[in-house]
């Protein structure tokens, strides 16, 4: 397999954003995943969400592990930096590069196996820290790259093609997120680019550990009567809390809805997040509260999506270490080299 | 009575303690009153892998002569600890003396008579000068250091203006300690003059040196060489490295008009973490790395060949313990050359740089950051517990101001603009190292896809097989250019031609050094060579090729240097000759001279029995 590099012609009247780029400069590389794999929607989506929000594509850097999820990051953002690194290792990676500069947005994207399996260690503790990133888990209950296998987010008694019942409990992401201190929490679905892109622009805006888990049927392993994360299955149980508008600097907000129905938060940046509130009186704001639903609703049966929380006044990881506004990557010998004289003093003291 | 051994400036003290004890500060002090006094002095810690309640030793070699490495054998042993007492009084040599707390009587039984005793009511006098528990402890140790002091012969005055110096930012505790000093001092004024034939006179055999352990040290080449982010998880020996980078940050890498960080250093999960936050912040363009032991490196092998192949630069630390498994925490040895050397799975070698004491664990922490750098790889710098965790007597650190971090062959986007076409594998120079480019450089221009799999010249995935091992023939290329840059080995030669040679590396350097006099003042000559990097230059090669025997010292069990000589240096297994100590000890002169000899008898009995 070699990379097919993509016929660049522009059509004279398509869409520009604010940068002039067209919705086709945030692609990349011609998919090679299986034709109707859920990931390539989500990639789809990381292309619109990028494009709306006006991102220089080259101040994004994409972070991945080991799967076919993992290897989406070719197949969008084509001009950014991209990271294809070691399996359910990517977190790690991640932290490292951002911890080297603050100034670039990171996106880190996994599948349920690189993250729930291999990589849960390393999930749990870059949402602890507070790394300031977009983190996508692309969730399709099964290894796809290895053909089929069960990882650990497939539901107990979800069944296999062979008709086999996985025998074990499920780790569910999204409450592992809340219980580790995740300050934006979101849970899609593949098939729902309405939802998936404000989602995924609102997260980018976030300052702080965003997680989405992106429900993403692999239709040649876990797409059959049976599995709790087909096509069908997910269309049929999902429960949306709330949909999501995401007002950037540019754009101009509109207040056409009624009293009592939408929750509006004010990100760090100044971006407006207006939640429509669906069905039952859901806060987002509340993490214990949040915790507590998707628990009730998911013994129930259903597929719980939409923004589960977020806490606007996030601090991150720097915030948090109370590092210099520079990127580190950026200082030279004259700020980080003390010099002969401070090492003068070190000697004395040490005879 | 016992005869008494007599010298001046050239004996060993032992001091068995209990840990937690309070005594590691004290001894302390006994050290460095006598390197105030102008007398070289070695001191080693050995200790359990316990906190503590546990024994505890610190042994100090005191010699004019200059002999750093482990002696053997004790002349005085401070015997603090009941509960190792028999065992230590069996280490004293004949005619040496054992220094004890008297308050209570020793049985005869318990004893040997042929050892001198210097008893102190270490307890008594702690019991009536002092009420609080705590305080009898802590001033015990500080009384028997008065009684060794003038025992020995050392300046009052040069004790009192180290305890000023520990105690500056903390002044109350000073007349509290000095009081404690002078209760020591004048009890053994009073009654055991002349009960000592060891003693401290004034030299000037000192000089300039500094007086550090090898963790402190590289931890300031850091700070020196750049490093930016630090990601590691605690293990001994390793553990105070992190901690002293991060004290001397907080001293010298604030930001002045803002007093934030310069620095970012975290406390990972796991090894695997560390090892990936380096790989992930140096691909971003920051100097990183992780301070460990061998069961990190065990973790940490995944990413090591995803830093190779993906031409990443990392930098780290094994400060080596007793392996395998958790093997010997609190011990020496220098096992993990060929973990390091030949780390990950696949064809990968790395580059591995070996200090000889704490000078060199600085010099060789700010060098290896721009060796990275400059070859785009993963470096280990490979000490041990021995260098890291003892203060060693060595040259002062230097520093060039006008010396500048090598970051290599990294593109800005003006270069990107200037250049036709951007190729992250291709190798432009003929010396295998490609140019790289960092995230966030240029709108257009630069940007590529950074994978463990297989890639052409222009960072596209592929597998054909041309392709691969293409990229892997220039990355042998690029290790062929690195054998200039490392550090080159020291060699030294003998004072008349020989046909035997002797290699040699770490902290084995000054027991062999003692051992090298001790032989050629047998006659032995030997010319030696230390290694200080692999892989190795065409010298190693030369050495061995011009030698007609060599013995190579190392401290592990299976010849570890010596195989990577045959492997690959072109080495004639014939001529290599282990001499292995990996007991868990530092090596000593004793050793490598009564090895050397024997093996040299072993394989020419006549000269034996011409002898
Ligand atoms: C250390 C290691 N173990 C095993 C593998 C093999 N492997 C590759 S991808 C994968 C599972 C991927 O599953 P998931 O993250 O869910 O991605 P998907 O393919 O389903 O998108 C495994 C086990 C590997 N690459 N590395
Ligand atoms: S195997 Fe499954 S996850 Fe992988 S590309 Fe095909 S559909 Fe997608
Ligand atoms: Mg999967």
């Amino acid at each position: 397999m070699t990379h097919i590099a993509k016929p660049r012609f522009r059509h004279p009247k398509l869409p520009v954003n604010a940068l002039g780029f067209t919705r086709r400069d945030y692609e990349g590389a011609v998919s090679t995943l299986c034709a109707g794999c859920g990931h390539d929607s989500i990639s789809g989506a990381i292309i619109q969400a990028c494009f709306e929000l006006d991102l220089p594509p080259h101040r994004l850097a994409k972070l991945s592990g080991i799967g076919c999820s993992s290897k989406t990051p070719t197949y969008f953002l084509g001009n950014s930096h991209g990271f294809n690194s070691v399996h359910g290792r990517m977190p790690s990676v991640l932290t490292g590069a951002n911890l080297a500069n603050r100034d670039l947005v990171y996106l880190g994207v996994s599948g349920d196996g690189d993250s729930a399996s291999i990589g849960l260690g390393q999930f749990a503790h870059c949402l602890r820290r507070g790394v300031d990133m977009v983190y996508i888990v692309e969730n399709n209950g099964v290894y796809g790259l290895t053909k089929g296998q069960f990882s650990a987010t497939a539901d107990q008694g979800a069944k296999d093609r062979r008709g086999g019942a996985n025998p074990d409990a499920a780790v569910d992401l999204p409450s592992l997120a809340l219980l580790m201190g995740a300050t934006f929490v979101a849970r899609s679905f593949s098939g729902d680019k309405a939802q998936l892109v404000p989602l995924i622009k609102a997260a980018m805006r976030h300052r702080g550990a965003a997680f989405i888990d992106c429900i993403s049927p692999c239709v040649a392993f876990n797409n059959h009567a049976g599995s709790t994360k087909s096509f069908d299955f997910v269309r049929e149980h999902n429960e949306a809390v709330n949909f999501l508008d995401v007002f950037t600097g540019r754009d101009e907000i509109t207040a056409d809805y009624e009293e009592g129905t939408v929750q509006e938060i004010v990100q760090h940046d100044g971006s407006v997040l207006r939640l429509k509130k669906l069905g039952a009186d859901y806060d987002a704001t509340d993490p214990v509260a949040a915790l507590a639903y998707l628990q009730s609703h998911q013994t129930a049966g259903e597929v719980v999506t939409g923004l589960i929380h977020v806490k606007a006044a996030a601090e991150d990881l720097h915030a948090r270490m109370e590092t210099v506004e520079a990127p580190l990557s950026s200082l030279d010998e004259a700020e980080l080299c003390p010099g002969a004289d401070a090492l003068a003093a070190i000697n004395a003291a040490l005879r | 009575m016992p005869t008494m051994i007599e010298a001046a400036n050239d004996f060993v003290v032992k001091f068995a303690n209990v840990n937690g004890s309070g005594s590691a500060s004290a001894n302390r002090l006994f050290v460095r009153s006598i390197i105030r006094m102008g007398v070289p002095v070695s001191a080693r810690n050995i200790f359990p892998s316990n906190i503590q309640g546990l024994p505890t030793w610190y042994e100090v070699r005191v010699s004019e002569a200059g002999h750093l490495g482990r002696r053997g054998g004790v002349d005085l042993m401070v015997a603090m600890n009941p509960e190792t007492w028999d065992a230590d009084i069996a280490e004293i040599e004949p005619g040496g003396y054992l220094f004890h707390d008297s308050t209570k009587p020793v049985l005869a039984s318990r004893l040997r008579g042929d050892i001198n005793l210097i008893g102190v009511p270490l307890t008594a006098i702690c019991n009536e000068r002092y009420s609080d528990p705590r305080q009898r402890q802590l001033f015990k140790n500080i009384v028997y250091v008065g009684a060794l002091s003038s025992l020995l012969g050392i300046d009052e005055a040069e004790i009192e203006r180290l305890i000023r110096e520990q105690f500056r930012s903390k002044e109350k505790l000073i007349p509290a300690n000095l009081e404690a000093l002078q209760l020591g001092r004048s009890y053994a004024l009073d009654h055991l003059s002349g009960q000592l034939g060891l003693s401290v006179e004034r030299a000037d055999a000192v000089g300039e040196r500094i007086f550090i352990d090898g963790n402190n040290a590289a931890a300031l080449g850091c700070v020196y060489g750049g490093a930016t982010v630090a990601a590691w998880y605690p293990i001994t020996p390793s553990t105070s490295l992190a901690d002293s980078f991060g004290s001397h940050c907080r001293r010298l890498r604030g930001e002045p008009e803002t007093g934030r960080k310069r620095y970012a250093i975290i406390q990972a999960e796991d090894e695997i973490a560390a090892i990936g936050m380096v790989v992930g912040a140096a691909w971003n363009g920051a100097r990183a790395f992780t301070a460990t032991s061998g069961p990190g490196i065990s973790l940490m092998q995944e990413f090591f060949g995803l830093a190779y192949f993906a031409e990443i630069p990392a930098v780290i630390f094994d400060v080596q313990r007793g392996g395998p498994s958790t093997g010997m925490p609190t011990r020496t040895q220098q096992s993990d050359l060929t973990a390091c050397a030949y780390a990950s799975h696949g064809d990968t070698k790395h580059v591995v740089l070996l200090p000889g004491d704490p000078k060199e664990c600085f010099e060789f922490a700010a060098q290896s950051f721009d060796l990275a750098d400059r070859l785009q790889t993963p470096v280990f710098v490979l000490s041990d517990l021995d260098i890291g965790m003892n203060e060693w007597l060595c040259d002062s650190l230097e520093w060039d101001d006008a010396r500048r971090y090598d970051r290599g062959k990294v593109l800005d986007a003006e270069a990107l603009d200037a250049m036709e076409r951007f190729g992250r594998y291709l190798d432009v120079d003929g010396d295998g190292i490609p140019y790289r480019t960092l995230p966030g450089t240029h709108p257009s221009k630069g940007g590529f896809f950074t994978r463990g799999t297989s890639k052409d010249r222009f960072a596209r995935y592929t597998e054909r097989g041309a392709d691969y091992v293409d990229n892997m023939e220039r990355l042998l290329a690029k290790f062929e250019t690195a054998k200039a840059l490392v550090p080159a080995p020291e060699v030294a030669s003998a004072a008349e031609a020989t046909g035997l040679g002797v290699i040699y590396f770490g902290s084995t350097a000054p027991a062999m050094d003692e051992a090298l006099a001790a032989l050629d003042a047998d006659g032995i000559r030997l010319d030696a060579m230390r290694l200080r990097a692999f892989p190795f230059s065409a010298e190693v090669e030369g050495f061995v090729a011009d030698h007609d025997r060599v013995f190579v010292v190392e401290q592990n069990r299976d010849g570890q240097i010596r195989n990577l000589l045959v492997n690959e240096a072109g080495a004639d297994p014939d001529k290599l000759i282990s001499v292995l100590h990996y007991d868990g000890t530092p090596i000593t002169a004793r050793f490598i001279a009564g090895s050397i000899a024997a093996r040299l008898r072993a394989a020419d009995p006549a000269q034996e029995a011409a002898e």
